[in-house]
């Protein structure tokens, strides 16, 4: 096209508008953010300039007479099985501009999803199934240390617990949302977050940027994260919530830091995270003063002494190589959760390179850190927690038969408000309201409607758990907490099997 | 009594509200006609959107209490139903002499330029649910007595 770069116009998607059907309403031009809708004058009537979309879909969803359609650019390159059209994309772009190539949301590489090769086990006969709609199916879990015996003592009003149990994150599904933070997405997703858990009985994480102090009453449904900028902390903000997190790693980026342009960093956001505004907000790769197991040790005391011991504290890690060796040493520093996330969880920008070639799958991680802590005999220390990639009940159910004590959910939340998974989050012109400060964009998200639909989904969810459990015979989540024999593998080969410590189905 | 209310912290200007409206009072009821072929013989939608900044509202008629454009309207074609409290348009009385539109604090009437008479919210008389509430996809209007 002209004026432009020959590069930029090997787009990724083209707009396909039926002009049988298109009013010219200007609905799809006031909807993309990306200005690839627009009113043409000379031609007086709406038309598009395909290289500007992103594929979010936007204007596709609201064009009031549904004739859009927003289609993969069928320009093909020679078929090539090195040379596929990603690779290429990406080599013009750094031609063009010198830079690293930076992506939204979690990896979309062809990699293996254990979950798809697990299959969950159903009563046939013996041990009958049980219907949960007629019979109570137990959900709720407890997150935190658990003691490694307990002692119980005769009283005239019955038996009594001796031992002193430490502080719990009491969840009404085996699910949480997963930390986004305040400036990453908007003030009015983290209020539905916040508004949703607390229905839910569940809980929600903060992400490192702070607690937004209209947000402090949701407390109890909430994780404050502490993270290597530590943004927005403060006394307050650790005692305001249910636990505390330390991020060490991010799944979509394992070892290296964060970075929140100046442009998503407005008021609101500067005050919450205390930084100026328009300023980058720029988290290191490591924390500053934990280079040992020793050093986490004392920020994790430091954190409880702050808030006397009063919630759990939680360390999360990418799921690299050696997570059942660091693991275990963030078990004994004292974590009393411990949250492992995988390469297919989300995130507002990630080099790509990183995003798509670091770490190791979630499932394989959870198997094997499971397996060390039980070994260990330290398992009932601290709890497990899987993020990164689980897109629907099933893979939660199956995480918590390889040894998980509950989820996190991110991604499948953000899909549940409206996400594309477009993959552009890091501009900060999100089209769905989600990935944006800007006031223009970020009202598309209604934290009523959001709030509605988070609660839906896991409610959803939570009904099929039940329906999945009951198939298996169990009636509660405890029953299948580790319980590898509820799984078979298929198209596994034996590492893998032994790896995930389940049989190969027929065996 | 249910009214129509904007919300300008969730409207988010994409002025699908005018066209379920239109679409509503149309003769095909289907909005690429009403578009396409009715609004050149004057149909409009009774609603308009507003902007400035990032800011945005959709504005209807009120149907206010002590409506200002039954005051000024020299026909008798505005008046306040007073059991339903609408303020209420009998098209056949209306001349055209656009007194209303001056008198509505709110802008909230127009003109259909080809029969030479206004164009008000009337509710959406024979709906269970507003046009424009219905359709709003942001829940930026809602109908509701408060
Ligand atoms: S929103 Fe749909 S009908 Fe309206 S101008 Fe765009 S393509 Fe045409
Ligand atoms: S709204 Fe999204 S899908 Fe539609 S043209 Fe813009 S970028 Fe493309
Ligand atoms: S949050 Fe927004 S920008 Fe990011 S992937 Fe989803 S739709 Fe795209
Ligand atoms: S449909 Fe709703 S969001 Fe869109 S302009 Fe009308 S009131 Fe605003
Ligand atoms: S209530 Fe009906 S008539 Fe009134 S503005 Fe809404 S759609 Fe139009």
């Amino acid at each position: 096209m002209l004026f432009k770069p020959i590069s930029q116009n090997f787009n990724d998607f083209v707009i396909d508008r039926d002009k049988e059907r298109c009013i010219n309403c200007e609905v799809c031009v006031r909807q993309c953010s990306y200005e690839a809708h627009f009113w043409d004058d000379a031609r007086q009537c709406v038309m598009h300039d395909n290289t500007k979309c992103v594929g979010c879909h936007r204007c596709e969803a609201l064009c009031p007479t549904g004739c859009l359609t927003i289609k993969k650019n069928p320009a093909d390159f020679r078929d090539n099985a090195l040379w596929t059209p990603t690779y290429m994309k990406h080599i013009y772009k750094q031609g063009d501009t010198g830079g690293i190539l930076l992506s939204g949301m979690g990896s979309p590489s062809a990699k293996p999803i254990y979950w798809d090769n697990l299959q969950l086990d159903a009563s046939q006969v013996t041990n009958p199934s049980i219907d949960p709609l007629r019979e109570p199916m137990e959900l709720r879990t407890y997150l935190g240390s658990k003691p490694d015996k307990v002692e119980v003592e005769e009283t005239p009003e019955g038996p009594r617990l001796k031992t002193k149990i430490g502080p719990q994150i009491k969840l009404e599904y085996p699910m949480m949302f997963s930390a986004m933070s305040f400036g990453s997405i908007n003030f009015n997703l983290h209020k539905a977050m916040a508004m949703a858990a607390t229905e839910l009985g569940i809980v929600y994480n903060t992400g490192e940027g702070g607690l937004h102090p209209t947000l402090y009453k949701y407390g109890a449904n909430t994780i404050v994260q502490v993270a290597s900028g530590r943004f927005g902390v403060h006394k307050d903000y650790l005692n305001a919530g249910a636990a505390i997190e330390i991020k060490v790693g991010q799944g979509a980026k394992p070892g290296i830091g964060g970075h929140l342009p100046g442009e998503k960093i407005d008021e609101e956001v500067s005050k919450t995270r205390m930084v100026p505004v328009g300023s980058d907000a720029i988290s290191p790769a490591p924390h500053h003063d934990i280079y040992s197991i020793e050093d986490l040790l004392q920020l994790i005391y430091a954190l409880k002494e702050a808030t006397e011991y009063r919630v759990p504290v939680s360390v999360k890690i990418a799921a690299v190589h050696n997570a059942p060796a660091i693991a275990s040493g963030i078990v004994r520093a004292g974590a009393d959760i411990v949250v492992l996330d995988g390469f297919r969880g989300g995130t507002g920008a990630a080099p790509t390179m990183i995003r798509d070639n670091v770490g190791i799958p979630v499932e394989l991680a959870l198997a094997q850190v499971d397996n060390r802590l039980r070994d260990e005999g330290i398992r009932n220390w601290a709890s497990l927690v899987v993020a990164g990639g689980t897109r629907c009940s099933a893979d939660v159910i199956k995480a918590i038969a390889l040894g998980a004590d509950a989820v996190y959910i991110a991604t499948s939340a953000l899909v549940a408000v409206g996400c594309t998974l477009c993959g552009r989050c890091y501009t900060g012109k999100c089209p769905w309201g989600i990935a944006t400060n800007e006031a223009r964009l970020k009202k598309r998200q209604n934290p009523e409607i959001a709030a509605k639909r988070l609660t839906n989904l896991v409610k959803a969810w939570g009904h099929e758990i039940q329906e999945m459990l009951g198939g298996m015979g169990l009636n509660s989540i405890e029953s299948l907490r580790g319980n590898r024999d509820k799984l078979r593998g298929i198209g596994l080969n034996e590492v893998e099997l032994d790896i995930l410590g389940v049989k190969h189905a027929g065996r | 009594m249910r009214r129509v209310y904007p919300n300008k912290d969730f409207c988010i200007g994409c002025h699908i509200c005018e066209l379920a409206c239109l679409t509503a009072h149309s003769e095909s009821k289907d909005l690429i006609i009403a578009v396409r072929e009715e609004q050149a013989s004057g149909l409009r939608p009774c609603k308009a959107v507003y902007e400035k900044g990032p800011v945005c509202v959709s504005l209807s008629c009120r149907h206010c209490e002590n409506p200002t454009c039954v005051t000024a309207c020299i026909s008798g074609a505005l008046y306040k139903d007073e059991e339903t409290g609408k303020t209420k348009y009998d098209e056949s009385k209306c001349v055209g002499c656009w007194s209303c539109l001056m008198a509505c604090p709110f802008g909230a009437i127009r003109r259909n330029p080809s029969k030479g008479k206004i164009i008000k919210c009337d509710l959406c008389e024979g709906r269970d649910m507003p046009a424009c509430v219905q359709a709003c996809p942001n829940a930026a209007l809602s109908y509701e007595d408060r």
